[in-house]
């Protein structure tokens, strides 16, 4: 199969629709909450929401790497830092949910949760560690790290098995969604690590 | 705070059901024709509108000083795996269950094992009006109209014997009404008990209805136990079968979690589950700006159940 490839043009108006796609589930909360669709614990709806976004969006970031490979369509890889920024976006968002519509800012109840609940534990860490990806993510920073950058970047990995782990934490009984999200993300890392032991026996 | 003589809830006060009833059949239109008809079962959908409202129910002895929660959130968010693992599914998908005709089974340490049909369990007790808070181990509270009687009035006329030292209670086990059985999330069929003291406690109530009707499929129709002062999981739906007994039950909740769930399952702000902090709660129906409101011990209804426990050590006994 040839190469999928763009014109810079046509790479610009593909980001552009994404760029538009990825903000679809934001606006739907607002959307649902001017209707008062969303549900009878509206704010439990709006922090899974969000986290289901978070990590979704994680997920397709990691998805950028193997899709270029086996597609050949290299400006794939412009997409990553949109993708990147949009799972930064949508955690911060359920992170802002919790602590400020479902706790208000009580901070003694927040760090006693953090200190209880395994889940919240996980949870966090995934978050703290995008911080320094989303901080870090302007071409300025990126010349100036430069491979340091990219040794930061594969913070992504623990980022996502924390909010795999996290997701398992918080289910009551029902695993069906954790399972799917670990099978997946098994999938995507199992892909780099086939790829590192081949390019090691070549060499 | 403490339970008082519920007379101050106008009727106005609760939230029009034909308003609701507008909304669901509009909304059922769309996704619950579809469904249905997917699932061949266009008959059953026009059944669960067929619900009636109980006459000369007794007001209540018994009343939490709160405004009760809407009937589409009551009837709209809730557990009962036995439909599916989302609070949405058991009003989705509630249609398959058949409850009328029905009968409980008495069973175990009785003078003598006995069947009851829902129509003579109606008329084994004058039916009340019980404004109840409703407590979720996962952090979310209630304030439901039931309509039921007395736990006791029941083991009054099913005659255990001396040997009866628990009541277990079990769900109806049947894939066909209820597909949820078909995943094995928990050990099938749904089971709970109660001590023979907390059965019998004036609180525990049968409830039949809801907001002065017969109880809708999800709310566990057409027959379930309602303990205000424990973890909703208590609260078992669709009841079939009581079982009278000397050892204490081992409950389904309990056998999928020992470390989790416990016999007791009391509310109690001061013992955390793994997951859920239970020092607060969020009531629903309340906004989108309100915020959480203090658990309080037993559920608020302490005076009426504390005595139950003097001398147990309710970390343990969790
Ligand atoms: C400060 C950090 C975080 C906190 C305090 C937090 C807290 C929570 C809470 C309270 C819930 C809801 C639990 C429930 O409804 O019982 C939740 C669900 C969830 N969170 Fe987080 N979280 C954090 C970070 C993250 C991150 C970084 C991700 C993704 C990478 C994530 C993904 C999820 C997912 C997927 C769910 C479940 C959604 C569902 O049930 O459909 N969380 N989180
Ligand atoms: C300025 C913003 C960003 C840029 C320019 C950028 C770009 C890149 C580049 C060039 C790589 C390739 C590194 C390599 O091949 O070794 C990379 C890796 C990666 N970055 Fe970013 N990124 C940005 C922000 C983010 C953010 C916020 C995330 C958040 C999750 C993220 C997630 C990833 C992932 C998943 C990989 C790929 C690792 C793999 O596929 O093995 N990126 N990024």
């Amino acid at each position: 199969m040839p190469p999928i490839t763009l014109t810079p043009a046509a790479v610009s108006r593909v980001k552009a629709v994404l760029f538009c796609i990825a903000l679809l589930p934001i606006a739907r909360l607002f959307v649902l909450g001017f209707l008062d669709k969303l549900g009878a614990n509206p704010i439990e709806f709006v922090i899974r929401s969000n986290g289901t976004w978070a990590l979704t969006f994680l997920l397709i970031t990691l998805t950028v790497t193997p899709l270029r490979k086996f597609t050949g369509a290299n400006w794939l890889v412009q997409m990553r830092r949109m993708f990147g920024l949009y799972a930064f976006f949508y955690a911060l968002m359920h992170m802002l949910s919790y602590v400020w519509l479902d706790q208000w800012f009580d901070w003694a109840e927040i760090g006693k949760n953090i200190a209880k609940h395994p889940f919240i534990i996980a949870g966090l860490s995934s978050f703290v560690l995008l911080i320094p990806l989303a901080a870090t993510s302007t071409n300025a920073m990126m010349k100036r790290m430069k491979r340091n950058w990219q040794k930061l970047h594969t913070l992504v990995y623990p980022i996502a098995m924390l909010g795999v782990l996290h997701y398992f934490w918080l289910v009551k009984k029902d695993i069906t969604q954790p399972v799917i999200y670990a099978v997946i993300l098994t999938l995507l890392l199992g892909m780099r690590i086939v790829w590192r032991l081949r390019q090691n026996t070549v060499r | 705070m403490l339970i008082l003589p519920k007379s101050d809830i106008a009727p106005s006060d609760i939230t029009p059901r034909e308003v609701y009833q507008e909304r669901r059949q509009f909304l059922g239109m769309a996704g619950g024709l579809a469904l249905a008809a997917a699932l061949g079962g266009l008959s059953t959908l026009a059944a669960a509108n067929t619900r009636q409202k109980f006459s000369g129910v007794i007001p209540s002895k018994f009343g939490a000083d709160e405004k009760p929660t809407p009937y589409k959130d009551v009837a709209g968010y809730n557990n009962f795996y036995e439909f599916g693992t989302s609070k949405s599914d058991p009003a989705d998908f509630s249609d398959t269950l058949r409850p009328r005709p029905w009968t409980v089974s008495i069973e175990g340490e009785v003078k003598k094992p006995k069947r009851i049909a829902i129509e003579d369990l109606y008329k084994l007790a004058p039916l009340e009006e019980r404004l109840y808070r409703m407590r979720c181990v996962e952090g979310w509270s209630m304030v439901i109209p039931w309509v039921g009687f007395p736990l006791a009035d029941l083991i009054k006329w099913a005659e255990p014997t001396s040997n009866a030292k628990y009541v277990e209670f079990f769900t109806l086990n049947d894939q066909q009404q209820m597909p949820g059985q078909r995943s094995n999330v928990l050990d099938w069929p749904y089971n709970e008990g109660l001590r023979m003291d907390e059965a019998m406690n004036p609180l525990t109530l049968m409830a039949v209805g809801l907001y002065g009707e017969q109880l809708p499929n999800q709310n566990g129709a057409p027959i379930r136990l309602v303990t205000p002062w424990k973890y909703g999981f208590k609260g078992i739906k669709s009841i079939v079968r009581i079982k009278f007994t000397e050892q204490m039950p081992v409950s389904s909740w309990m056998k999928a979690n020992i470390h989790e769930y416990g016999f007791y399952s009391n509310v109690n702000p001061d013992v955390d589950h793994p997951r859920w902090s239970q020092a607060t709660e969020r009531r629903i129906g309340t906004g989108f700006f309100q915020k959480r409101q203090k658990t309080l011990m037993f559920n608020g209804y302490a005076e009426q159940v504390a005595q139950m426990y003097s001398g147990m050590d309710l970390r343990k006994n969790f």
